[in-house]
């Protein structure tokens, strides 16, 4: 297969790269935890029947511009602007862990924006009674086992690719988890729930039975508020071995079922 | 120079398994460790050691904030500051000092300082840190990516609302008031109070200072030989922007433990020592590297400059992997000076000159070191060590000190005597 064409779109005067490829009906993809600092065999199995649409969210690889959003407002508008200019308005739309929570907020703010929504295990809710992991405090061993359920998946998405520029690329990386931060430090709790109740767009939940970031009973949570649980919006499917990215894990199931939903 | 007298207010009974049995002195340790009791004894101890050293002489007496600590058990520094304005007369009264951040709104610093200022008669020195990322984005769970901008914003405000005349709207980023009007306002009017910042070693923490004509300090636990290349490079930046090299522009801590000989010093400083760096430094690693804490160009310098790795980031990752935790180590390090009084004195005077540092903080309490062992200490420095050593950058001028009123017109303060009451 060819490899993804780089577009780059601005986002309040920084740029944001965009990643296409594939043919067919638009669908965008908006990444987890770490971002996207390489294409994706998950990416390319979508791209195998759609157009996939990957752009970068601020300050994760590929673009910067994390420093100027203050507050969760400027973080939606940034989204709202990188939908429009990625030209994903009205299309299918996949979000996962914190481009999850991203992807439900424009699908609850911007209902003509999103068609159909799938989310894989994304951030934005927080239960006392069953804590998530805290990303952003986990000694550097510990972490890809955090991130996937085989931690190689994890440590092969992050490794600098050969060529990579040795200072630039761990500050890149590291750039991608303060962003992460940024936006959801320090529980990943943006109260989304206050929200949920206003996506209307069939939405299919995806989460790895081994997420050992957010826990799989959050899936509920979510189902329960989307749409406020009217007209069964929401449907839950569990990911068979697989840790919070699990479209590192599972690329090929994890596309097959958004593709099926999408469908 | 200037002998600064330090207290980090350890907890001073730490249980000797506490590295294998607890992953974190600092974050999450457990509540079950701390008896209120015992600690009723270790502050008032703490608090009779800053009096005594004050007594004794000390240019200062110097006092920190730390959160879910268990080698530091000041929250508020302000609260002891406020009760050695009482109990000291003439001391400078250094307070190293309030995370700017972790106030809301930050008026709140310029007040409570201005209110130590008032009741000390003018002998505060103001320190500003960011904080480390175990007392901010953990322990009071600020966001790392916004940390060092809330900093700065709030010092802007703290120091506006110093010296501006009238009420005025502060309109920030992060901080909006629509009346600033600080009550009371500091004895130290000219412009303000000194401003200190204890700072890792970022070229833009030296620039900042240099710029805003502040004492930079580097507060490490290790000593003068990691502090190096530190201050080497804080000085070579300071010549880059055309300052000169008064020592007074620096401050450095340091771990002394004198007595009557060296092996005396060993003896008696071997455990308090091997307590700190054993079990007060026993800090998660989870907890050293939150993201965005560390600016990317300080990153960027660490990661080009393997050279000086340790002494010349601000990353707690690289100076926890620094540490040694046994006497021998600890000694050769130089992250404590021991010795009869005449070495010290030959090191001290090293310490400085080679640093050119001309206030010198000095730990003479640590680890689980007692009363009597940390009055020792004190007052030999003080008798034997002291008068060695004063006459250091006499030609310089300190002009980041305070400037407390004239002795004459300051409020007597009677000697605590409690009224008892005759039971007979």
């Amino acid at each position: 297969m060819p490899e993804p064409v780089t577009t780059t779109i601005d986002v309040n005067g920084h740029p944001c790269r965009v990643w296409t490829k594939g043919s067919g009906p638009r669908m965008g993809f908006l990444a987890g935890l770490g971002g996207l600092p390489r294409w994706l065999p998950f990416l390319d199995r979508l791209a195998e029947r759609r157009t996939v649409i990957a752009p970068s969210l601020p300050g994760y690889p590929g673009a910067t511009g994390h420093t100027e959003l203050d507050t969760h407002l400027d973080w939606i508008l940034a989204m709202r602007q990188i939908v429009d200019g990625a030209g994903l308005a009205g299309a299918d739309l996949v979000g996962a862990s914190v481009g999850g929570a991203f992807a439900a907020e424009m699908a609850a703010i911007f209902p003509g924006h999103v068609r159909r929504l799938a989310l894989i295990a994304p951030f934005g809710l927080f239960d006392d009674q069953e804590l998530a992991a805290d990303p952003w405090a986990q000694r550097k061993d510990v972490l890809p086992g955090l991130m996937c359920a085989d931690g190689a998946n994890w440590n092969e998405l992050v490794a600098a690719p050969e060529g990579a520029n040795s200072v630039e690329w761990p500050i890149e990386m590291t750039r991608a988890s303060e962003a992460a931060a940024r936006a959801f430090w320090p529980l990943g709790n943006t109260r989304l729930e206050k929200r949920l109740g206003l996506i209307s767009a069939p939405t299919l939940i995806l989460w790895g039975d081994r997420d050992a970031i957010l826990p799989p009973s959050y899936a509920g949570k979510f189902a329960q508020g989307i749409n406020n649980g009217i007209n069964g919006a929401a449907r839950v499917e569990t990911v068979e071995n697989a840790g919070h990215l699990a479209y590192l894990d599972q690329p090929d199931a994890v596309a097959r079922a958004v593709l099926g939903h999408f469908a | 120079m200037k002998l600064m007298w330090f207290h980090l207010m350890p907890y001073t009974e730490l249980p000797e398994d506490f590295n294998r049995k607890h992953p974190s002195v600092w974050v999450d340790i457990h509540s079950s460790l701390f008896d209120p009791k015992r600690a009723h004894h270790m502050y008032n101890d703490f608090m009779d050691e800053l009096e005594y050293a004050a007594e004794l002489g000390y240019d200062a007496v110097c006092v920190n904030e730390h959160h879910s600590n268990g080698y530091g058990l000041m929250p508020s520094p302000n609260l002891i500051a406020s009760s050695l304005a009482r109990r000291t007369t003439d001391t400078a009264l250094c307070v190293m000092g309030n995370s700017l951040a972790l106030y809301n709104p930050p008026t709140r610093v310029a007040e409570e300082f201005a209110m130590i200022d008032c009741i000390s008669g003018g002998r505060l020195i103001a320190g500003f840190p960011v904080g480390s990322p175990m007392d901010t984005c953990y322990a009071y769970g600020q966001n790392p990516s916004l940390l060092r901008e809330r900093y700065l914003e709030a010092h802007d405000l703290v120091k506006r609302a110093w010296t501006e005349k009238d009420t005025f709207a502060f309109n920030g980023r992060y901080n909006q008031q629509r009346y600033v009007n600080i009550w009371p306002r500091p004895i130290q009017n000219d412009p303000h109070p000194p401003i200190w910042i204890p700072g890792g070693g970022s070229v833009e923490t030296w620039r900042w200072c240099a710029e805003m004509d502040y004492v930079y300090c580097y507060l490490s636990y290790y000593g003068y030989k990691a502090g190096l290349t530190t201050m080497q490079g804080f000085w070579n930046e300071m010549e880059k922007l055309g300052k000169d090299r008064n020592p007074y522009r620096a401050g450095f801590l340091q771990f002394v433990g004198v007595a009557e000989s060296r092996q005396q010093a060993l003896d008696l400083y071997t455990e308090p020592a091997e307590y700190f760096y054993g079990r007060c430094l026993h800090v998660d690693a989870r907890f050293a590297t939150p993201p965005g804490y560390t600016t990317e160009a300080t990153q960027r310098a660490g990661i080009q400059s393997m050279v000086s790795k340790a002494a010349n980031t601000a990353s707690y990752s690289s100076k926890l992997s620094l540490k040694a935790t046994n006497m021998k180590d600890i000694v050769d390090g130089g992250y404590v000076i021991v010795g009869s009084p005449d070495e010290v004195v030959e090191q001290i005077r090293h310490v400085a000159t080679s640093l050119n540092v001309g206030h010198l903080m000095l730990l003479l309490q640590y680890g689980n070191m007692s009363k009597d062992t940390t009055k020792y200490n004190t007052r030999l420095f003080a008798e034997k060590v002291m008068p060695k050593v004063k006459d250091l950058f006499g030609d310089w001028e300190d002009k980041w000190w305070p400037k407390p009123m004239d002795k004459g017109q300051r409020a007597a303060v009677p000697a605590f005597r409690p009224q008892t009451v005759a039971a007979e």
